[in-house]
């Protein structure tokens, strides 16, 4: 008795003939064994990373901002394109988890687990420059809401820097919950097969005492399912909102409508690339092949050239509104700060355009999205790309306003602003390699329950049932 | 909690679980749970459990979030501090929708995990009988409790006939207790018993 059914015509999920025993043991096996040589070389670059970012920040809290090389017209830099970078690329997991999960689509559960993690770090990392941007860090908890000795004076509920501060902390908080309730079942398996008494305790703690009850397994799918539909808007209303940090001003180059969408794209779209990166080291390193196959690196590469091309179309839009507006400010923004190569930031606009929409279309070939090589090398270029994208919105459009003698010399960042760059990078790493050390990064569970329809060997069980005769089909399997 | 004699009984596929958890139940007996190492969907209807209401105590939570919104914004803004922004309304709606829908979200789900772990009584440190340490990795097993009348080995053997791969006898402690995964306590020590 076949208790699902899935068309012949999709790839398997996991490939080799594996038993439910098999799945555990490949993939808890790296969490049981030594970390290999490569795990420790990267993990100790991203401590040294981070400790050069902790260093950095000590100064912004000792010196003040005023050694980023921040000044009166471009009063956003670095910092808040990191922000606005890390919390796009923090998109990807909920993406993955939630709205994939709603479409049903099977092959997210190869990857969600490591994409919800890298969504979690990668919140953590954005969190650091609105937070440090704000100069007196340790005054940070005046943007919290809350009854105090000063009037009270409230927060501005008008403000979409207040929407960001409720978007970024319900979201982290959102993720954070929907990732450990997942993680909760798996942390029993690895408990239940521990050898030593440190991980049994350990991971008898992580566990929160989980049995696998069949009641406990209901629940935990209805919550997993409407989490699903809450982190779906979610995910939508985050980066919206902090497209509307710019969107509300009266910028020109901000002051636009197509934000929202355009901002949700390119969240998924260097979410995703970032995915891709991050999943063919691991599943190289864990030797994950058969769980992360290429048909989900072909199904991301899919997302990558949608994504990519909606962004491409929005920069397309925003040129021609620069000219259709027949406003000399936005002109002046779109065809000479940006689009001009030769105006003093041309290059990051061309480097957006290189990345972000030319570049990805090789994925419109079957052979490249299937190709591991030329998928890591456009994963990271579009984040390169991505990265560019926040600079040229943020950069190219405060540099000159509309008063020629407010005019910014050329900005660029001292080395704190760059070590604080850094040092986020080696915070995302730090935790990343944590993760991947000692938790399962894929989720156990949700293989073990797609294994049966979407397996290589239950497909071709499957394959052979439904070449046989329908007469025969209909007296060996109906009754 | 008082302990409780249970039979058990482990299948190694879900193909044969589903026949076997239908026969127990017709044949009269109580199935305690199925514990399983993925979710298997239909289990639950095949056991005759009801559906869960977690989901309504998560709109519950999340109006409870809107409801929090909405009414603290428009206290601070309209009341507690009004502010005169370019002589715009003091009760700016449009502008509070991006935080009454964060904390919406934000209630519920955090109302909806506490609930679960609650319902399902996990937290750190709590600690519950395992009839099977394979549960959690590939076996799917069966608990079936123990009457008075209940004859132990009749039981067995019908569960081995209807697919089980190993079948035992179990006294345990039926709830949790606060407890650590690298020590035995004792209310998991009476293991194997023979049924008289």
């Amino acid at each position: 008795m076949h208790l699902k059914y899935e068309s012949q015509l999709r790839e398997p999920l996991v490939n080799g003939r594996k038993t439910y025993h098999d799945v555990t043991e490949e993939i808890i096996r790296p969490i049981e064994a030594k970390p290999g040589r490569l795990w420790y070389m990267g993990f100790y670059i991203a401590v040294a990373l981070l400790l050069f970012g902790v260093y950095s920040v000590y100064r912004d809290i000792t010196y003040g901002i005023g050694q980023w090389n921040l000044n009166k017209t471009v009063g956003w830099g670095w910092d808040i394109t990191n922000f606005v970078w890390w919390v796009g690329i923090g998109h990807a997991g909920t993406l993955i988890s939630a709205i994939l999960l709603l479409f049903r689509q099977g092959w997210r559960t190869g990857v969600n687990r490591a994409a919800e993690a890298m969504t979690i770090f990668a919140v953590m990392c954005a969190g650091q420059f609105p937070i440090f941007h704000m100069g007196r860090v340790w005054l940070a908890f005046f943007i919290m809401p809350y009854p105090n000795s000063r009037g009270p004076v409230w927060v501005n509920f008008n403000s979409p820097l207040l929407w960001d501060v409720f978007a970024i902390s319900t979201y982290f908080t959102v993720s954070v919950l929907f990732w450990y309730s997942g993680l909760i079942p798996d942390m029993a398996t690895v408990r239940d097969r521990a050898k030593t008494k440190l991980r049994k305790y350990l991971y008898g703690v992580a566990a929160f005492g989980w049995t696998g009850s069949t009641k406990h397994w209901q629940r935990i799918e209805s919550l997993s399912l409407v989490l699903a539909g809450l982190a779906t808007p979610l995910v939508l209303s985050v980066h919206t909102i902090v497209s509307m940090d710019f969107a509300t001003s009266v910028i020109p180059g901000w002051h636009t409508t197509i934000f929202p969408p355009y901002f949700v794209a390119g969240a998924v779209f260097s979410g995703f690339a970032m995915t891709q990166s991050l999943l063919l080291v691991v599943r190289k390193v864990y030797h994950l092949e058969n769980y992360i196959t290429i048909g989900h690196i072909e199904a991301m590469n899919k997302i990558i050239v949608l994504t990519g091309s909606i962004v491409g179309v929005a920069y397309l839009t925003e040129l021609f509104m620069g000219w259709y507006s027949q406003s000399k400010y936005e002109g002046y923004t779109f065809w000479y700060s940006r689009a001009n190569l030769f105006s003093p930031y041309g290059w990051s606009y061309w480097g957006m355009m290189t990345c972000n929409v030319m570049v990805p279309q090789i994925f419109w070939l079957r052979k490249a999205r299937r190709n591991i090589f030329i998928t890591f090398f456009i994963s990271v270029l579009v984040n390169v790309g991505m990265w560019f994208e926040r600079f040229v919105i943020i950069v190219t459009s405060i540099y000159r306003d509309y008063l020629p003698s407010s005019w910014s010399v050329y900005y660029s960042p001292t080395i704190w602003e760059i070590g604080f760059y850094l040092g986020t990078f080696g915070l995302f790493f730090t935790c990343f390699f944590l993760f991947s050390k000692y938790a399962p990064v894929i989720a156990v569970h949700e293989i073990k329950y797609v294994l049966k329809t979407s397996g290589e060997s239950y497909k071709n069980t499957m394959g052979a049932i439904e070449r046989e005769p329908v007469e025969e089909f209909a007296h060996e399997y109906a009754h | 909690m008082a302990k409780k004699k249970f039979v058990v009984g482990c299948f190694d596929n879900e193909e044969a679980l589903f026949p076997a958890v239908k026969k127990v139940r017709t044949a009269g007996y109580k199935i305690r749970d199925v514990y399983t190492p993925f979710p298997v969907h239909g289990l639950d209807h095949a056991m005759g459990l009801r559906e869960t209401s977690l989901h309504t105590a998560g709109f519950i939570y999340g109006i409870t979030g809107t409801a929090t919104a909405l009414g603290g914004i428009s206290w601070i803004l309209t009341y507690d501090w009004p502010l005169n922004i370019g002589g715009k309304p003091h009760f700016a709606l449009p502008a509070w929708i991006p935080i009454i829908f964060e904390l919406t979200v934000l209630f519920a789900a955090v109302g909806m995990v506490y609930t679960f772990c609650y319902l399902c009584q996990l937290a750190p440190f709590v600690k519950k009988h395992h009839f099977h340490p394979r549960a959690t990795d590939d076996l799917f097993v069966m608990v079936i409790e123990c009457t008075d009348k209940t004859n132990v080995d009749d039981l067995k053997g019908f569960l081995t006939s209807n697919g089980a791969i190993e079948t035992d006898v179990q006294v345990a402690e039926e709830g949790w207790w606060w407890g650590r995964y690298d020590k035995d306590d004792e209310k998991t020590l009476e293991k194997k018993i023979v049924a008289a």
